[in-house]
């Protein structure tokens, strides 16, 4: 499969406009003129989701490795960012959010362990321990949310320097912020040597080992960078956007539709990722307000809801079979056909 | 579904709210309504809603709203999720004049304290939520109405022990607590464990994940444990499934005490002949046999603006609950409308008459509810107000009471609750309240 690091430089030049437009708009004008509702419950959960996507995309779409133990590392990082905070107070937040990546990457190491002797389904399955161990871990020990009787933590205000971020357009400034400067990293990773690693261990591992491309290093440094990128995901989700925790929001139905995000959106395409979470995210959160708005005195919430799950359902069918490769593949064809010229530049 | 009648209401609502924006907006109050009704707990969800939105629109049709101010609402699914509860928060939150939240989760309403707070709009968690939110001097705009986790707690208890013919009869008796796995089923742990020793009753709390549809090693580790009771603190398909394993591993069903979210007819129909002599708390009778419940039938069943699907459901434990709690929330509107005036409040302002919703019998009388409950008391620095729980026993075809309206132990609670509440106040630098006369916001 082409990617998007196998592409030109040139195409980087064309795609760098793009991506300063975007940065612009979310930055100078988004904040500005977003409501609460946009900022708090549609953009802030939007990115934190993207960042988890692009941490499996890693994994999954460019190192080949399939998980379905995101929502694991999701919630390692919640749960770490929150210890850290309530345990080391003298620490910055920053520091916490490194810290907190740190640590889900430590134990996607560990779970990324048996990737060296299961592929495909098999390994599939066996992350599925890092989902059930994690979150039964997290139930069975209260000292992980400080002995809260509901298991239910709270999340602490975010805040840097003494800078609070308390008003739903700062803490969005905040996850964006985050988001752009791990994703850059990402890219950064995805195109260096260790980057060519992952995908060759992807298209063909014994002849990646055989041009001597370090398996064990390439596969764990996936699952950590991976790991790392989830668990802060996870303190995003946890910290900016529900400023709640418990365990059950981290069930494998969450791993399934962060999977499904990247699968939707495209794999190994790190754009793919961020149209997959808004396809998922934001998509059936415009259905229902658009569902409720017309038809919301006829049928009750309940029957709404299920249609949604209908057209969404449908919509993915259709997307699918058009184009495999996601979302975004879909995208490049249509810009594609509409600027003939730009072909050349695209990278996939 | 009769798509006819859907038709026919549909082209009346778009009349109306053709007819609505022409004619002058009149005062309303709004209520944000955070429902589920899919998914696993969707039983309740539609009882409850239900039961809520039929009280709601008997005070517009037969009283024409509160004094005159018409009632509102809108719904938007959680599926009992915190993340979509959140959303729905977020969604609804702008509309002018909000009552209050009720979102009947206590993941949900854990999530709502501090944005609820800053808002300064009531959070209702009736017969649930975060215990310690009883004391209002620590949580202003939280109401744990009725009934907390640990009053209920400590109902069950005291019911055990008037079984065995006395408090010290619990000594050396077991008991196991089998709980739904989420924040709500985990709030008693420790209350329990404190009452085990008070009383000196031996324990086991075992957890069954969520939602609950397995629970053969529980039950198996329960036939080893041989306990004199379990107690279920279930929700939704967890509790049929606890009565048919009960069953299977021979578990007599009267021994096994449901908790106030283990006590619907949803929960014992769908176990058949398992349910057979099980015994479940409760704050509100069931039965349509009550005036309000005549009048809902009459005015809003008779007019085609029921909210149940099913007409059978009416007068059932959870759509008996929502219909309590319409009358904590219209009777708090009312009562606050003496002080304030006649008129569309603030959510500070509502949150006053949830701090005077005091209702007698005789008021309840009045409000045709009696037998319905019993009686709430709710003070500046008591959210929960005191209600009482009586105990009902299913016969295989409805529930039975078999108990009077019993008080739980409150004054061995309020030093727990208030300590718990403390270190909250402490982690959250909250300035306690040191009186009900605060200002109220505008």
């Amino acid at each position: 499969m082409p990617t998007l690091i196998s592409a030109k430089s040139n195409w980087f030049s064309s795609e760098a406009l793009w991506i300063g437009l975007v940065i612009v708009a979310a930055y100078g004008i988004i904040p500005l003129a977003g409501t609460d509702y946009l900022l708090d419950a549609v953009l802030t959960p939007f990115l934190a989701l993207s960042l988890a996507a692009v941490g499996l995309n890693v994994l999954t779409g460019y190192a080949g490795q399939v998980s379905l133990g995101s929502a694991a590392f999701l919630a390692v990082g919640a749960y770490a960012a929150y210890n850290l905070h309530l345990r080391f107070p003298a620490l910055p937040l920053l520091i916490d959010l490194v810290l907190a990546g740190g640590v889900a990457a430590a134990i996607g190491i560990v779970f990324g362990l048996p990737s060296l002797r299961l592929r495909g389904f098999y390994l599939a399955v066996s992350t599925l321990a890092a989902q059930f161990f994690v979150q039964w871990a997290l139930t069975k020990f209260s000292w992980f949310s400080n002995d809260n009787p509901s298991g239910v933590i709270d999340a602490p205000t975010l805040s840097i320097g003494g800078v609070a971020f308390t008003s739903p357009a700062e803490r969005y400034v905040f996850t964006l912020t985050v988001v752009i400067v791990l994703t850059l990293l990402t890219l950064r990773l995805l195109r260096s040597q260790s980057g060519r690693n992952f995908i060759a261990v992807r298209d063909h591992e014994i002849a990646a080992r055989v041009i001597g491309v370090p398996l064990l290093r390439t596969k764990l440094l996936a699952f950590a960078a991976s790991s790392f990128l989830i668990g802060v995901a996870g303190v995003l989700w946890a910290f900016a956007y529900l400023r709640t925790v418990e365990p059950a929001g981290f069930n494998l139905d969450r791993s399934f539709q962060i999977l499904f995000i990247i699968i939707i959106g495209g794999l190994a395409s790190l754009r793919g990722s961020f149209i997959g979470a808004a396809f998922i995210v934001v998509f059936p959160l415009l259905l229902s307000r658009i569902g409720a708005a017309l038809l919301g005195s006829v049928f009750d919430s309940g029957v709404l809801e299920m249609s949604q799950r209908i057209v969404i359902g449908g919509l993915i069918i259709v997307f699918l079979s058009a184009e495999p490769r996601g979302l975004i593949a879909l995208w490049d064809r249509a810009w594609a056909a509409i600027r003939p010229a730009n072909r050349s530049l695209l990278p996939s | 579904m009769n798509v006819m009648r859907r038709l026919k209401v549909l082209a009346a609502a778009l009349a109306v709210g053709l007819a609505s924006t022409l004619a002058a907006r009149a005062d309303e109050q709004f209520f944000p309504l955070q429902s589920y009704r899919v998914g696993p707990y969707a039983a309740g969800g539609t009882g409850f809603f239900g039961g809520f939105i039929d009280y709601l629109n008997l005070i517009n049709i037969r009283d024409g709203g509160i004094n005159g101010v018409k009632l509102t609402w809108d719904e938007g699914e959680t599926q009992y999720e915190v993340e979509r509860g959140v959303e729905v928060y977020e969604r609804l939150k702008s509309r002018p004049g909000i009552a209050a939240w009720n979102p009947l989760s206590v993941g949900i309403a854990y999530a709502m304290i501090d944005r609820i707070s800053k808002d300064k709009v009531p959070l209702i968690t009736i017969n649930h939520g975060r215990t310690d939110s009883t004391d209002g001097r620590v949580f202003p705009y939280v109401f744990p109405l009725l009934l907390n986790p640990y009053s209920e707690t400590s109902g069950i208890v005291n019911y055990i022990a008037s079984r065995e013919g006395g408090a010290d009869k619990l000594k050396g008796k077991k008991i196991v607590v089998l709980y739904h796995g989420s924040p709500y089923g985990k709030e008693t742990i420790p209350i329990y464990k404190l009452l085990a020793d008070k009383y000196g009753f031996e324990l086991e709390q075992i957890e069954v994940p969520h939602p609950g549809n397995e629970q053969q090693s529980q039950w198996l580790s329960i036939r080893r444990a041989k306990p004199d009771y379990v107690v279920l603190r279930g929700w939704g398909v967890m509790n049929p499934v606890a009565l048919k394993t009960a069953q299977k591993v021979g578990f007599p069903a009267d021994h096994i005490i449901g908790n106030v979210w283990s006590n619907s007819e949803e929960d014992v129909i769908p176990a058949g002949d398992a349910a057979k002599g099980y015994i479940a708390i409760t704050t509100q009778a069931s039965g349509a046999e009550y005036p309000v419940l005549q009048e809902v039938i009459k005015s809003v069943y008779g007019a085609n603006k029921g909210n149940l699907e099913d007409k059978k459901r009416i007068g059932s434990v959870y759509h008996n609950l929502g219909i309590v709690n319409g009358i904590l929330n219209v009777e708090a509107v009312r009562i606050a409308q003496a002080k304030f005036g006649k008129r569309t409040l603030t959510g500070d302002e509502v949150r006053w008459g949830f701090e005077h919703l005091q209702l007698d019998p005789a008021r309840v009388e009045a409000l045709g509810a009696k037998g319905l409950f019993h009686s709430i008391n709710v003070t500046w620095d008591n959210h929960e107000g005191d209600g009482r729980v009586t105990f009902q026993q299913w016969d295989g075809s409805k529930w039975k009471v078999v108990s009077d309206w019993i008080a739980p132990d409150w004054a061995a609670l309020r030093p727990i609750i208030e300590k718990s509440s403390a270190a909250y106040a402490k982690e959250h630098s909250i300035k306690i309240r040191a009186s009900g006369d605060d200002q109220v916001g505008q």
